[in-house]
């Protein structure tokens, strides 16, 4: 008689995929500049480290918001007790109001239409518990975030059927690609619910484009399905094409009163925009009240603490400082990126190019030995315990081609990225060296050339080996 | 081709329960004692306000526990990158150094067993996802908190069966009920897979007896089902008898016990008044368990800016023992006020050690032994006397005529206005046997879909007592 439920024993969970092992690794031998100089370089995890002396510079000069007071007064008891999952409506206002600049202010919130959840984790898994269950699927366009296999299936017992996008076209979604997956879903029994996307995309770090976008809004008012726009990332935009949400384009189509505008949810959070993913700050917006008012209900397993409730909406209703906050770090991170690419291109490494997120979609499929996911693992361990950097490989995302890894460029200093470059340029050039010297080898032998010559390359590789040991 | 999920439309979450529906006329028509001195008192919402001032005085002695003030801002950004599920060392330490205060001392918690969860009621479900299948049941005690319905059945689809506790033994558990209950469960075709119990008891404020648990225990183990042990009142055992957790039991040389069965959940909400900074802890001796929720505790892990506060603050052991001491102390007194004004007009209640609500005896104020007899009761309670109190039907209780009524959210001026009410209403009830039927066609409070903490908490979010007229947090509401 099994004494756990399935949930305990199953895989579901996701943690066995190499995603989760490379941070493994990196926590058993953690890179520190001067403790550790030859440890692992952390970058397989998607953080915004590049703006805290602003965060910083204003609790400094908002000490009320800190200290449970306001107006002089102490207000601790009252958030101590408050845990109305309606949320406190001033953190509410001042979110959607953060949520509305993002977008340019072409978009407005209503604060009645959000609920805030423990993280973006909490917010994907009760809107999948709201829209869908055992027999159903979400679409997801590949590449996708490894944790959505967690949050959306685990335990609400929904499906993944992947939407395949390639790199042919720069990874965008296909009309094609949309049907084969609804194809595909209809062969496995599977009901499809909606479509969930995220929107800039993670891994890819690219915005949807309007086509793209459209091209959905048609998709699921045809099916008559809902769409998840996950946009945790809409605020690290930090060149054009400019972001487009999900609900820009239903405004722009007038699209308010119709089936679909009910159907279409959007996701947030701070965690990747503002760099607080402690805090556990998520939220969903849906314009169907059916929707709010579950999720509301449900947002009791995982609300948000009022301390933090508190805290952020003081700072987020200070408009100057969002202003300030977005601005300057939109512009470090595209410095960041712009670093992080050339230190790629140096390595003779080239990536999609991208304008947001926290990461690059590198291209390392010239590294292969074989157009193999075992070759893709190959190549990631050699860099995972040779070189040292901790990346996530283009397989744990669920990517249909061998090769692509997620480099992420934003949770270190400059001098750690520039190191990172450093070691990836010493192990591409050996490994290029290498590929030459056995494609010369067997050029020799079949041509019976100076052997002597080759030896010595081939020889001097293995020292270089040593080295990097 | 659009629907929502059967969990999304059904009725599972629990919220059209009397439970939550009394709420509204509190909403309607909150107490004030200056604006609104004819308004509802809240007696219906099970919050400990005793110790607020206590813990301020520490606040204001330790900026640096909040990591967003000057002394503590170095830092926040450590904090504010800190997402790990394990959960920050030190709160962890002080988390199960507190737990073992609570109990004298007379258990250690492993901090490396410490799971967090979306308070208490991220705790439940996330154990139910744990130990059940769908289909699959826990056995559950009566009366019960009615949260229960909606955290352990409704997402994970678990059956709660019953465990009848009659008041002709003060409402024990008995091997009996157990019995009868898990074969109930088998006549229904439901697999049991563990037994829920709170302890110290909601709605009872009682606590189990050794005895009790030792025999709890050997149910289980017999049967080889998990146990779960709410024990989120403990810090609120006020007066004799001790409290005995689950922890000591099965550390207990007679006692056998499979421990891998043994899990407990916690939460600072109601020992220590935080039911906002949501604190809820999965404490379990199953090491698959514990690593099972603490996978699933990313749906609700606890903000690191709130470890951090919590950390500070129970690691400094002095705090912890003065507010232990302090906190039953206050509670003891308030309890004793309570209790002695309301036997003084006849009105009786489980005699009880712990909690912050009593279970009071009505049944003879019943105009028959039913359940109709006792919403009508309530009704008249609400609509008459102005109390919100929670009727034991909305706790499962097997018996019509007992109500669960909350005296530790209110300062001592709303206690005496609220006794000065029931008084009222006893002399009268006395006097002339007022048909409950004629007082309840003045309200027809319709047991109505209910929206259930917008009830409670808009647009006064204020305890009654507040100097302030209007909550600071709802100033920017629209």
């Amino acid at each position: 008689m099994g004494l756990l439920s399935r949930k305990v024993t199953c895989n579901s969970h996701g943690q066995d995929s190499s995603y989760f092992l490379g941070w493994q690794e990196y926590e058993k031998n953690p890179y520190d500049e001067v403790k550790n100089p030859k440890g692992i370089i952390q970058m397989g995890l998607a953080e915004n480290q590049l703006s805290f002396d602003l965060l910083e510079s204003w609790l400094a000069k908002n000490p009320e918001a800190a200290s449970f007071k306001r107006d002089g007064q102490s207000i601790f008891k009252e958030l101590a007790l408050f845990q109305d999952y309606h949320g406190l409506p001033a953190f509410k206002k001042a979110l959607v109001d953060f949520m509305s600049e993002i977008r340019g202010n072409k978009v407005t919130f209503d604060t009645n239409n959000i609920v805030l959840t423990a993280g973006a984790t909490s917010a994907n898994e009760t809107l999948m518990f709201c829209l869908a269950e055992k027999g159903d699927a979400f679409l997801l366009p590949t590449p996708y975030y490894p944790g959505f296999d967690r949050d959306l299936k685990w335990r609400t017992g929904a499906e993944i059927v992947p939407i395949v996008c390639s790199s042919s076209n720069g990874f965008k979604i296909t009309e094609s690609a949309l049907e084969e997956a609804y194809q595909e879903a209809q062969r496995r029994n599977l009901r499809v619910k909606g479509v969930l996307v995220t929107n800039p995309s993670n891994p890819l770090g690219t915005t949807m484009t309007r086509t793209e976008l459209d091209l959905l809004v048609n998709f699921i008012s045809d099916k008559e399905i809902h769409l998840i726009s996950d946009e945790i990332y809409a605020g690290t935009v930090f060149s054009s094409p400019a972001f487009i949400s999900i609900m820009e384009v239903l405004k722009d189509r007038k699209l308010e009163s119709s089936q679909v505008w009910e159907r279409v949810h959007v996701v947030y959070s701070l965690s990747k925009d503002l760099g607080l993913p402690g805090f556990r700050v998520g939220a969903i917006y849906s314009n169907d009240p059916i929707v709010v008012a579950a999720a509301t209900k449900m947002s009791s397993f995982g609300l948000v603490s009022s301390q933090t409730q508190f805290l952020l909406s003081a700072m987020l209703s200070d408009k100057k400082f969002t202003k300030e906050y977005l601005s300057k770090n939109h512009k470090r991170l595209q410095k960041r990126q712009n670093k992080l690419v050339s230190g790629l291109e140096k390595a003779g490494v080239s990536c999609l190019e991208s304008n947001a997120g926290l990461f690059c979609w590198v291209d390392m499929r010239h590294l292969l030995s074989s157009n193999t996911f075992e070759a893709e693992m190959e190549l990631w361990k050699r860099i995972v315990y040779d070189v040292k950097l901790n990346i996530s490989p283009g397989s744990s995302c669920h990517c249909t081609e061998p090769g692509w890894f997620r480099v992420c460029f934003a949770n270190m200093s400059e001098d750690t990225l520039k190191l990172a470059m450093q070691r990836l340029k010493s192990f591409v050039s050996s490994i290029t060296i290498n590929n030459q010297s056995h494609q010369e080898l067997k050029n020799t032998r079949r041509k019976n050339r100076n052997k002597w010559v080759f030896r010595l390359s081939f020889q001097s590789f293995h020292d270089r080996e040593q080295e990097e040991r | 081709m659009a629907a929502m999920s059967k969990i999304a439309t059904g009725n599972g979450h629990g919220e059209n329960s009397p439970y939550f529906d009394g709420w509204k006329a509190y909403e309607t028509d909150p107490f004030h004692p200056i604006d609104r001195p004819d308004g509802v008192i809240q007696m219906g919402l099970a919050e400990n306000q005793l110790c607020f001032d206590f813990i301020k005085k520490w606040l204001i002695k330790h900026p640096e526990a909040s990591v967003s003030t000057a002394q503590g801002v170095n830092k926040f950004k450590e904090m504010a990158l800190f997402q790990d599920y394990h959960g920050m060392p030190e709160f962890r330490r002080a988390v199960a150094k507190f737990m073992g205060k609570v109990r004298g001392d007379r258990v250690k918690f492993d901090p490396d067993r410490i799971v967090m969860s979306g308070g208490a009621t991220g705790a439940h479900e996330t154990l139910a996802f744990c130990l059940a299948d769908p289909g699959e049941a826990f056995l559950v005690p009566t009366p019960y908190y009615p949260g229960f319905d909606r955290d352990l059945k409704w997402r994970t689809g678990v059956e709660l069966v019953p465990v009848h506790c009659e008041s002709s033994n003060n409402f024990k558990i008995t091997r009996d009920a157990l019995e009868a209950a898990y074969v109930k469960a088998q006549e229904a075709n439901l697999r049991v897979k563990g037994l829920l119990i709170t302890n110290p008891s909601n709605p009872l404020g009682t606590i189990l007896d050794r005895d009790t648990l030792k025999n709890v225990v050997g149910f289980i183990n017999e049967k080889n089902i998990h146990l779960i042990g709410d024990e989120i009142y403990a810090a609120t055992v006020f007066m004799e008898p001790e409290f005995v957790s689950i922890s000591e039991i099965i550390e207990e040389d007679d006692v056998e016990c499979n421990r891998d069965l043994i899990h407990i959940v916690y939460s600072l909400s109601k020992d220590m008044g935080f039911p906002g900074f949501r604190v809820g802890i999965v404490y379990s001796y199953n090491d698959a368990v514990v690593s099972c929720a603490r996978k699933m505790s990313s749906f609700g892990l606890v903000s690191s800016q709130t470890q951090h506060l919590i950390a500070s603050m129970l690691s400094d052991d002095d705090f912890v023992d003065d507010f232990i001491a302090e906190s039953k102390n206050l509670l003891f007194k308030r309890h004793k006020y309570f209790t002695r004004s309301l036997s003084q007009v006849g009105i009786g209640s489980l005699k009880s050690n712990a909690g912050l609500f009593i279970w009071m005896d009505l049944r003879r104020l019943l105009r028959e032994k039913t359940f109709e007899a006792e919403m009508e009761l309530w009704r008249v309670i609400i609509n008459e006397v102005k109390l919100n109190v929670s009727p034991g039907s909305s706790f499962h209780c097997h018996e019509p005529g007992w109500f669960r009524v909350c005296f530790a959210n209110m300062d001592d001026n709303t206690m005496a206005v609220a006794l000065s009410r029931i008084r009222t209403f006893v002399l009268k009830n006395n006097e002339a046997m007022v048909p409950p039927r004629k007082l309840c066609r003045l309200s027809s409070l319709k047991l109505s879909l209910s929206r259930r903490m917008d009830d409670l908490m808009s647009p006064s979010i204020l305890s009654p007592h507040s100097p302030l007229p209007q909550s600071p947090l709802v100033r920017a509401r629209n």
